[in-house]
Order: C-alpha cells, then structure tokens, then sequence
C-alpha cells in the first residue's frame, strides 16, 4: 500500500516485452531467416555486379540496396514478431484493406517497366509491388475470417474469405501475374485444408485449378509459350532455363569458385528469378542444399509448432504464411532445376528486391509472432482427457 | 442440414418449472458445445498440419534431389549442343556408282543483328555496306537503332564473308549457322538430284529439304541420322552421264532439235547408268516453274522419265517378239505388205512401198508398219495389252526420282482392236524413254523383266521372264541386221555391235491430229549384240538435219548418229573392249606392209 501515493514508479506487471520476445520466439526460425538474409547478400555480391555494369552503376550497386532494403526487412520482422496476434490482425486487416485498393488503382496508376505487366508503383527511388503487400495481409484477414466462421453463431467466414480470394486473383491474372495468383490461391488452399476443408471438395478444387490451368494455356499466349518451354523434352540452351541448368551442371558439388561463375553474365534474371543457379554455379551443391535446408527448417518448424496452437485464428495464419513462404521458396528452385514450368517468382530473402525484402520481412514477422510460444492450457487439456499433446 | 438445437429443451423446462433461470443453463450448454466443435477442429487441424509439413519436406527433398542429379551430370556447352545437333542434321551426301560427289553439304552462315547488342551502329552499318555493297547504310542504320531486338541482314554468308564480319568486331552481329547443298558438278544430273531447299528454318539451324528427284523421293533417308551420313549411293556413272550429256548437247544442236533425252542402262541389272535429259539446269540455282506454256518448255522437265511421247517404229519389236514367242511366225514367215492396209476407215501405209510381202525380219529391218500390223492381227489386242504391261509399259516408270510418279503412258480410252494394231507400230501409245529402255532390256537380255532403278544393285535383276532365251536371241539379230543393213546403217560403231530400232514419229497436235514437219525421233539399241550389256535409248525432240538439200527428220538421219557417238564414247568409259572384226585385221595387215 505504500506504494500507492502521487508520483511513484509505475510499477510494470508482466514481463518486459523483449526478454519475453526472446524466451517464446522461435530462435530455430529466427537464425534461419537471419542466415538465409546473408546467404541472399553474399550471393548478390556475385549475381548483381554484372546488372550494375549494364546499367552504368558502381558494381555492388544493387549490393548496397539490397543490404539496406534487408535491414529494413529484418527490422520490420523484429518489430512485427514483437506484435502481440490480435495487434497484428488489426494492423493487417487495415493494411489490407489498403493493399487491396492499390491494386485496384494498378491499371490506372501503375507501369510497366517495360516488362509487359502492370505491376508496380513507380515511387521514384524504389519500385513498389503492391501485390506483394497485399500476400501476408490477405493471409492474415482471410485466416480471421476462417476462424471467425468456426465460431459457433459466427459469420460464413469460409465462403467470404473464399469470394475475396477469387476476387485477388482475377485481379492478379489481369495484370497478368500468375504466380502471385497461384500463390494466393495456394495459401487460401492450406488455410482451407487447416480449417477443415472436406475431402470431397479438396478433390473438386484440385480439379477446377487444372480447369483454370488449360483455360489460361489456351487463351493467354505468356502462359502457353512458358509452359509449352516446360514440356518440350530438350531444352534450347539459349534459354534462361537453359544456362540454368547448364550453370548447375557446371557447378558439380563444391563449385566452380567464388566469382568464377559465368552465368550471370547471360541471364538477365540472375540476381532475381535464377539466383539459385548463380548459387549452384560458385559454391556448388553445398550451398544448394544449405538453402535447401534452411527454408524447410523454416517451414516444417513452424507448422510442427503451429500444431500445439489452441487459437485457430493464429493456427491458420501462421499456416497460411509459412506455407505460401515456402512454396514460394520451392517453386523458384524447381524451376532452376526444371521440375516446374517457367515461372518469375523470387526465392523469398534471397533474391534480389526492394519491396519484395520488405514484404517477405512482414510477412516473416508474422510468422514469427504467430509461432511464438504462448500458454495452451495444456494442463487443464490434459486433465480434461483432450488433447493431443 | 439438421440443425441441432440450442437449448437443451428438456433442461430449460425442468429448470422454469423450477422458476430457476433457464438462461444459464443455455450458456453452458453452448460452452460446451463450443469447445467440443474447436477440440474436434484442433485435433483434424494438427493432423493436418503434420500431413503440410511432411508434405513440404518432401517436395524440399525433391528440390534437393534434383539438384544433385543435374549437379553430378556433365555440362553442356550452350554452342557445342547446337553445333553437335547440327552435325547430327546433316544431310548425306549422294554419290554416284563409284562414290564421286554428286550432292554433299556446305556450312554457310545466315548474319542477323540483335540491335540491343551493339556497341557502334553507326560504325557497322558502314562496314557492312563495305562487305555487302547491295546493302543500303540508311536502311541498316535504322533497324539498328531502332527498337528490334533481332533483325536478318543476310543469308548464306561464303566463309571469307563470315570472317570479314567478324573482323567488324561488333558483338551486335551473329551469325546462325546454314547447311547448304551443294551440287558440285554443276548441271550433270540435275534432272536426277533434283534440289533442295530450307524447310522449318530456326535462328541457329535450318532443315534442308529435297524438292524434286532423288533428293526429294529419299529425304527421308537423307535426312535420318541413324544414317551415320552413310551417302546414298546412285547406279548413275559421273563419267558416262556427262559424256552423255555432251555428245547429247552437240548432237541437239548439230540436228536443230529443241530437246534430247538419253537413257544409259545396264540391261541385266537395270542400273540406269546416265540418264539426260536437255535442255537443263543448274541445281544449285534451281530455275523457278514457269507460270505460263507448257511444262514441258522449261529445262526443269525431265524428257527421259516425264515426256510421254508416242515412240513409233521402236515398238515394233514388241509386235515381232511377241509373235515369235507365241509361235505365231517364225523369223522367215512372210507377212502380206500390200498396202494401204484398209481397217474400217483407217488406212495404214509404209514409208516406203516395200512390195507384196517380206518375211518377219525383213519387216523389223526396213520398218514396215502394214507387215507389223499384219503382226498385230495375229496377236490379238488382248494378248498385245498383257505383253505390254507385263514390260511395264502401262505403268509409271520404277524410278525413284519425284517426276517419274507423274509418268503414267497415256493409253487408248478403248483398246480396240484398231488401236492394237496402231501401237505395234508406236502410235496412239505415248511411253518415256525410260519405259522403253526398261522394256528393251527386259526383251533382249535374254528374256526377264528388268525394272530401271537409280539406286546401285549388287547384281543382276532374275525378273519374271517375259520371253524365251530364243526369241530373245532372234529379235537380237534382227536389230542387228537393222543396223547392218535397215534403217539405221549409221549407228554401226565398229566393234561394238550395236542392234537397234530407229523410230519416227510424228507429233501430236495439242488441238488434236498431228504435225506434219515437227517429229519425235529414237534410236533404241543395245551393244554388243552378242552378249548385250548396255541400252542406250536416244531421242531427240523436232530435229531437223538441214545439211542435204531437204529437212531430213527421220530417225536414221538424225537419233542414229548420235546415238552412234554417244556408243563410241561411252564404251570405253564402261570397259567394254571393242571385238576386232576379221576385215578389219586385213586392213592392218595391208597397212603394215
């Protein structure tokens, strides 16, 4: 009672936020993100000098963005994993509802850059894919809306969340960006799959995804030509493809040596799409497999911890983020090594990319944040005689 | 759905008539309710967590595998494939009997430009202009500075021109690769090898697809790498098809025709050893069809399998050897050569009037189309329509060059026996000379069919036999005594023996009856009579000899002669020693004293 007269300390109840950040945040995932971030620098040392001399800039150029773009990336998922859940699906849901109005205004706002698709704001200093803000935030929302709907009296979440996915991806598939679209579509999937979608209608949405895969083939020339490259059995070694392959040929196990790589003399794409080939070129299979590993370190961590999660909100999001981090990841290494059709999407961290760091950092923020250890109840389950764990 | 209610009933029930509050006891039940719906979602949720993640370490493992498996194979280089598949491509060669070229491939270079590339338009323009003066400086400079990414400047780069635009240095510039044909030895064969042109072309490589002839009817072959490049190997004989070709060439001029066609073949194996036709063309250069006349004007018609011709007096010997082997007439019986002979309306006269009647042979030596007809009667135009058939002259040519499929003879709507007894003597049947030499062989190499290919065979074609080894031999001697002593005296070549049929006949009017000064002429004949090895089919299209006082177009003034040199010069070039006759022993004696 002494305590209680004018002017006293505030005493502060609770833990202090960072010891408590550090004792129940995933360090496995955290290091991982941390690593893959400096495998992304040491390999932009290699793949981005050749880009800068194209463009008649100082040769680490892009090095010296791409560490600077990376600190705001990995400040930004420090900051966002230190956000209690229910902050961060207030702030997502709002940034989504922002998100969603960028992309709207693409088609009238956006450029090109030459590329063929309207996909970005031109902010001057930096370039902004607003479609790649937009991921980790629809995740976040579409996840509310799915637990919501698992509330008893609650609203049709599913089917909401389901129209507003729809809704994301015809607007992605008219900038054209497959990828972005199938990303969606594919962390709207596992999210479904979490929250308990039936077995029937899975099967019945693997088939409408093949539907839509023929539609796209037959009326959109970009799709058909990238995947009739993907089908036809010899691959033209002229082709991005083809120095990819060819440059992890030439790498064997150990590598051809730091800086004696060639291939990112001859692909375009080096220190975006196919930097998993200037990787395997340099350092070999090593490093290769490195990545390999820290990105499934990154992913089954997380979800094997999201197993124990009592809350389905978080349960879902954390679902929905890991799972879209790491097919990403996956999908532009199958590329490289030719076991998926053509398909621009970088490989998250790593590559490359100014908004794109930045959003992956949120995004993995998220993660963070929802992966982080919190009271289950696990006794009182227990004693109950429920519960798995 | 059912849905299931709320409110345990039973419970609230009891409770009002309780007077408790009934409300609680919904809270709780919706409590429990509640948390037994999440429990259920928790535990098919982690199942399912579990299934994602296997799922993901999986497809990183294969992401994994795969890297290693692509890591552990060689590399290919990006330009070593496509020069690897290019050899692959090639097409092979064709060579003649004695594996001399006659068609192989040379690597030229198509030059394009990737704009983007280029370090000094200004400079390569210029340059270029000065390599390729046809090029205009304005028009290259402004494909290369405008916004195309890849633009042709040229193809079939010589390789000095190819180093020449190296020597520019400008990466800009690249060149793809082009097999190109070759034909070597110009216009000899051309009609045979035909040409060949890009098919599907690609930036780095072309395909090279035949067009006409042999390259056409074996591009397959050619094309198929199983192959090994192994050449396709022709019966053709460089050195007798060009000496063809020229004594051909100086004998169209010297007897003012408009076109010849010489077929060389060997009579037991039916190797067509030279086979011309002229005018020609080179095939490195292959002349465009013509839009308007007749196809048969431009050089790139093939008179010895295309032209169709009605063939005149050589088919006498079809009439006469049919009959003989039939047993019909033997080579003294006499035939009736009164003429006109009278058949209907139709009225069939002689050259010459040779008198009441000659024997067979003296039929087939001074060619008399009434004692032939008078054969025709005798055979009936049944028997006549089987035996030609049966020596493929109602088929199209066996030759593997593209045009010989459009050969088919152009016979008689209606075999009537009219018609029967015209084509016995080679009129209202229209035949190439590669039919007829076919057709020759088959009855004078001792009596089985020989088909004429382009391709060389191990050894002689056993046919089916058409006649006997006897009649074979007496129609021999009669051709011989044609040479001797008939129409075609100037075709003797000392020590060669040659036995042979002259024919003449008349041109048919497109609008229908027949030219009266415009004629084909042929001389068909083997060598040496005794043991024949060699036909040799001359024909000559509207010859005229205008060295006596009057245009002479028979076929012994103008087909024979040449036929004669054409057999001196070939001869030789095929290894056949001549037989030294006995006179002409006396006349060295003689001389030596």
């Amino acid at each position: 009672m002494t305590e209680m007269v004018y002017g006293a300390v505030r005493v502060q109840t609770g833990e202090p936020i960072l010891p408590r950040w550090w004792r129940t945040v995933d360090k496995w995932t955290l290091s991982c993100i941390v690593a893959l971030f400096g495998v992304g620098l040491l390999l932009g040392f290699a793949a981005s000098p050749p880009l800068a001399g194209r463009n008649g800039l100082n040769a680490f150029y892009y090095v010296q963005r791409q560490a600077f773009f990376g600190g705001m990336a990995i400040m930004a998922a420090l900051v966002v994993s230190m956000m209690s859940p229910q902050l961060i699906r207030r702030y997502a849901v709002l940034g989504f509802a922002g998100a969603l109005v960028s992309l709207m205004l693409l088609p009238f706002l956006g450029t090109d850059f030459g590329k063929g698709a309207v996909r970005w704001y031109s902010l001057g200093f930096a370039s902004f894919q607003p479609s790649e803000f937009l991921k980790p935030m629809y995740i976040v929302t579409a996840a509310w809306l799915m637990a919501a709907g698992q509330e008893l009296n609650g609203p049709p979440g599913k089917l909401i969340s389901f129209l507003l996915t729809c809704f994301i991806v015809i607007l992605l598939a008219f900038q054209p960006d497959f990828g972005q679209a199938a990303l969606v579509l594919f962390a709207w999937g596992t999210m479904y799959f979490v929250a308990g979608a039936p077995m029937l209608l899975l099967t019945g949405i693997a088939g409408l995804v093949t539907l839509g895969g023929i539609f796209s083939y037959h009326n959109s020339e970009h799709f058909a030509r990238r995947i009739n490259g993907f089908l036809s059995p010899d691959v033209d070694p002229r082709t991005q493809l083809g120095y990819a392959t060819n440059a992890i040929r030439e790498g064997g196990f150990f590598g051809v040596g730091v800086g004696e790589g060639e291939v990112k003399w001859s692909l375009p794409d080096a220190h975006t799409d196919f930097i998993i080939a200037v990787a395997a070129e340099e350092y070999g299979l090593i490093l290769v497999w490195a990545i390999i590993a820290l990105y499934a370190l990154v992913v089954v961590r997380s979800l094997v911890r999201l197993v124990k999660e009592r809350d389905p909100f978080i349960r879902l999001a954390g679902t929905g983020l890991a799972c879209s981090f790491g097919v990403q990841a996956m999908i532009n290494m199958g590329v490289a090594v030719r076991l998926l059709p053509a398909k621009g999407m970088t490989l998250p961290f790593v590559s490359y990319g100014g908004s794109s760091l930045i959003a992956m950092g949120i995004a993995v923020g998220m993660l963070l944040a929802f992966t982080r250890k919190r009271p289950q109840g696990q006794i009182g389950e227990l004693l109950r005689g429920r519960g798995r764990l | 759905m059912i849905r299931t209610p709320l409110r345990p009933l039973a419970r609230i029930l009891e409770a009002r008539s309780k007077g408790e509050n009934p409300d609680s006891i919904e809270r709780e039940n919706l409590r429990l309710r509640h948390e037994q719906m999440r429990d259920k979602a928790r535990v098919r949720a982690e199942g399912r967590l579990l299934v994602m993640g296997v799922m993901f370490f999986c497809g990183f493992m294969m992401v994994g595998t795969r890297m290693a498996l692509l890591a552990s194979t060689e590399p290919e280089e990006p330009q070593a494939t496509v020069r690897a598949a290019q050899i692959i491509s090639q097409r092979a060669d064709i060579v003649d009997r004695k594996g001399r070229i006659l068609a192989t491939n040379m690597e030229t270079n198509h030059l394009y430009a990737h704009p983007h590339e280029m370090v000094d338009p200004v400079q390569a323009a210029k340059e270029l202009v000065k390599i390729f003066p046809d090029l205009k400086e304005e028009r290259l400079l402004k494909d290369f500075t405008s916004k195309r990414k890849f633009l042709w400047i040229r193809k079939q780069l010589s390789p000095e021109q190819v180093q020449a635009v190296h020597d520019i240095g400008e990466p800009g510039l690249n060149f793809g690769p082009r097999e190109t044909r070759i034909y070597p030895n110009g216009h000899i064969a051309s009609h045979i090898l035909g040409g060949a042109s890009f098919g599907r072309e690609g930036v780095a490589s072309a395909e090279v697809v035949g067009v006409a002839g042999v390259e056409k009817v074996f591009d397959e072959f050619l094309r198929d790498p199983a192959n090994g490049s192994q050449p396709l190997q022709l019966s053709l004989d460089l050195t007798v098809q060009a000496a063809t070709e020229q004594v051909l060439a100086g004998g169209m001029m010297l007897m003012n025709a408009k076109g010849a066609a010489g077929v060389v073949m060997d009579i037991k194996t039916g190797e067509l050893i030279s086979l011309v036709s002229l005018p020609d063309f080179d095939p490195n250069n292959r002349p465009v069809p013509l839009t308007k006349g007749s196809a048969s004007d431009s050089p790139l018609f093939n008179r010895s399998v295309q032209g169709l011709y009605e063939l005149g007096s050589t088919f006498k010997l079809f009439a006469a050897s049919q009959a003989l082997e039939l047993g019909l007439v033997t080579p003294d019986t006499m035939l009736d050569t009164r003429g006109p002979l009278h058949w209907g309306r139709f009225r069939i006269r002689d050259f010459h009037n040779y008198g009441a009647q000659l024997s067979v042979t003296q039929t087939i030596v001074k060619s008399s189309n009434i004692g032939t007809a008078r054969l025709a009667i005798l055979i009936g135009p049944e028997r006549q329509q089987e035996y030609l058939r049966s020596l493929g002259l109602l088929d199209v040519p066996p030759v593997e060059i593209l045009e010989s499929s459009g050969a088919k003879p152009l016979v008689p709507k209606k075999w009537s026996e009219l018609s029967s007894l015209t084509i016995s003597y080679g009129h209202g049947l229209s035949v190439s000379p590669v039919h007829l030499a076919g057709a020759y062989a088959s009855v004078l190499n001792g009596g089985t069919r020989v088909r004429p290919t382009l391709l060389k065979q191990s050894g002689p074609q056993h046919g089916e036999r058409i006649v006997s080894e006897r009649t074979s031999a007496q129609v021999r001697s009669m051709l011989r005594k044609v040479v001797t002593d008939g129409t075609a005296s100037f075709g003797d070549v000392p020590g060669y023996q040659v036995a042979g049929k002259t024919g003449t006949a008349d041109k048919p009017k497109p609008t229908g009856g027949y030219y009266k000064d415009k004629v084909i002429t042929t001389f068909a004949s083997v060598f040496p009579a005794s043991d024949p090895k060699y036909v040799v089919i001359v024909t000559l299209d509207e010859p005229e000899d205008r060295m006596g006082p009057e245009p002479r177009r028979t076929a012994g003034w103008t087909a024979v002669p040449v036929a004669a040199e054409l057999i001196g010069r070939i001869a030789p070039l095929l290894g056949m020693r001549p037989e030294v006759e006995p006179a002409a022993l006396g006349e060295v004696t003689l001389a030596a004293h």
